[in-house]
């Protein structure tokens, strides 16, 4: 796991790209949302890392900080190791680049935080509700989103 | 161009093993384009458990894969564990691995009957159901639950095996082992089968990793990864077996997946029957596992343990952690984060059986209509865990 260390480090500083890492169950990057696009290439490509397996997309909703985090879980087949990279959201009016061109399984990872989460994802294909109703108030999985909150069964129109 | 015929299906029919609505554009009898619909099984599992004291949000771990969950349940403690940080009893852990073994075999079982029941071949359905069911009754003996038995508790197991069990266990493997032969020899041998899974809904390796594909799907692309071997959590690292590979990428290599693995489950199972030691099923830290019952009768420390632990819970170290096991369907993970309090923070689901459907758009494209079950069934998604 040192090795992996020194070597992103190394990595990431070729690019510019701001970082922090955290030793934790499995290594952490957190970046800056603007370089998401430019660190993900990386991890993917560098022919030396090949994290080329998307395990994960979630995120979680700090409403204290007032902001939301996503949580991408990377995998490399090559290396056999795991890696998380996390990237702060603001909270209001909250969005953050896509991956899906890099990894074509961030697709329904990212409607589903959509969805839940009203996260936006910029340049995705087909952006839409997946596990709720179009017309569905709110984003179940926000912190300010109680369970006491009486959501009406949808309308036929909106399933079909 | 030509104009295109919209076919519905679902969202409820038998073909699509669950509740998914699925449009497709048909040219004549050939898919041109696809589109799956979810959602409809979806109960928000997440925001629950994260209102929920952390030994009793492990239930809903079970209701997600209705058919293998006890796999899942597994990975749930897991990850609670680790944030614990506590390490669970030998025997414990060996419990564990033949219960999920077992889970595993039950869980291909169904899939093994529905599937083939799609394609036509309606005597396996009544095989696979009858020995799905004698291993049921195993759960039953243990935990008193055929379905759902929330076996699993943080720290180890909720109870000891009974008198005998293992013995009967290891006879009923072998008849097992001997019904898994004349299934696969019957199925094999029939005409319909081959010609409907042979060459059909081929996925790529390079696109199973595209899409994020794991479990048999992904082994039956020819590539080699399971979290047993890759990541051996438990007492896996400890037992020897093996991990089979078909490298078609089609409905057929992935049903010789299937029925190989749970050969070798019979075969970790009889190895962990073999090593099983004597000793305690659960940690005695009292402050996050109840006390047996006759010390809680006797000692008013262990009492107020008790009634905390079951009224209140037990609060955990905050962090995060992602912990997964392999389940029946791929890899099933659980990221949960804490803030030290006595519920999850934050609980997030890598359910497999949603990421391996993601595909199915793209493979439906260009294959006959009838082919459409074959192709979903071989899938084998479970909407208990796509819709969470």
């Amino acid at each position: 796991m040192k090795d992996l260390i020194e070597l992103i480090e190394s990595k990431l500083k070729e690019e510019n790209i701001e970082f922090q890492i955290k030793k934790g169950d499995i290594l952490t990057i957190i970046i800056k949302k603007e370089d998401l696009i430019k660190t993900v290439t990386k991890l993917r490509y560098d022919y030396e890392l090949i994290f080329d397996y998307l395990l994960d997309i979630t995120a979680c909703d700090y409403l204290e900080r007032n902001l939301f985090e996503v949580i991408y879980h990377f995998l490399s087949f090559l290396r056999n190791e795991r890696i998380r990279v996390k990237t702060e959201v603001e909270r209001n009016n909250p969005f953050v680049s896509s991956i899906t061109s890099i990894y074509p399984a961030a697709n329904w990872f990212e409607r589903e935080i959509y969805d839940l989460f009203g996260i936006k994802f910029e340049n995705h294909p087909n952006l839409k509700r997946i596990l709720l109703w179009e017309n569905f108030p709110g984003h179940p999985l926000r912190k300010d989103f109680t369970l006491e909150k009486e959501i009406l069964p949808p309308e036929l129109e909106d399933i079909y | 161009m030509e104009e295109l015929i919209e076919l519905n299906i679902g969202p409820q029919h038998p073909a699509t093993h669950g509740v998914m609505r699925l449009k497709i554009y048909l040219d004549g009898e050939v898919i041109k384009r696809a589109e799956t619909v979810i959602g409809f099984l979806h109960r928000g599992s997440e925001k629950i458990m994260e209102n929920m004291p952390y030994q009793k949000a492990m239930v809903w771990t079970d209701r997600m894969d209705y058919t293998a969950s006890l796999l899942q349940n597994w990975a749930y403690v897991m990850a609670v564990e680790k944030l614990l940080k506590i390490d669970v009893p030998e025997r414990a852990e060996y419990i564990r691995i033949i219960l999920g073994e077992l889970q595993r075999i039950a869980a291909h079982l169904v899939w093994l009957g529905t599937h083939l029941l799609d394609l036509g071949l309606m005597t396996t359905f009544m095989y696979a159901f009858d020995w799905r069911e004698k291993i049921l009754d195993f759960f039953e003996e243990i935990s008193g639950q055929r379905m759902n038995p929330s076996f699993f508790r943080i720290g180890g197991v909720a109870a000891d095996i009974p008198h005998g069990w293992l013995e009967n266990l290891a006879e009923f493997l072998k008849g097992l082992n001997k019904a898994i032969d004349e299934m696969d020899e019957m199925i094999q041998k029939s005409l319909i089968f081959g010609r409907r899974t042979k060459g059909i809904g081929v996925i790529p390796p390079e696109k199973a990793l595209e899409y994020g594909v794991t479990g048999p799907v992904l082994r039956g692309s020819g590539i080699k990864y399971d979290v047993r071997k890759n990541f051996p959590y438990s007492l896996y690292s400890e037992i020897e077996f093996d991990i089979p590979v078909y490298y078609d990428g089609d409905v057929y290599s992935r049903y010789m997946v299937r029925i190989q693995e749970m050969r070798w489950s019979i075969r970790i199972i009889e190895g962990a029957i073999k090593k099983i030691p004597k000793g305690d099923i659960l940690i005695k830290d009292y402050k996050i596992v109840p006390p047996p019952k006759d010390k809680i009768y006797h000692s008013i420390e262990e009492m107020i343990h008790h009634f905390l632990i079951v009224t209140d819970g037990f609060p955990v170290p905050p962090g995060e952690v992602y912990a997964s096991v392999e389940s029946a369907k791929g890899e099933f993970g659980v990221y949960i984060v804490s803030d030290g309090s006595k519920k999850p923070y934050r609980v997030h689901i890598r359910s497999p059986s949603f990421a391996n459907l993601q595909i199915l758009e793209e493979i439906l494209k260009g294959h006959l209509i009838s082919d459409m079950v074959a192709i979903i069934g071989s899938l084998d998604p479970v909407f208990g865990e796509v819709d969470r």
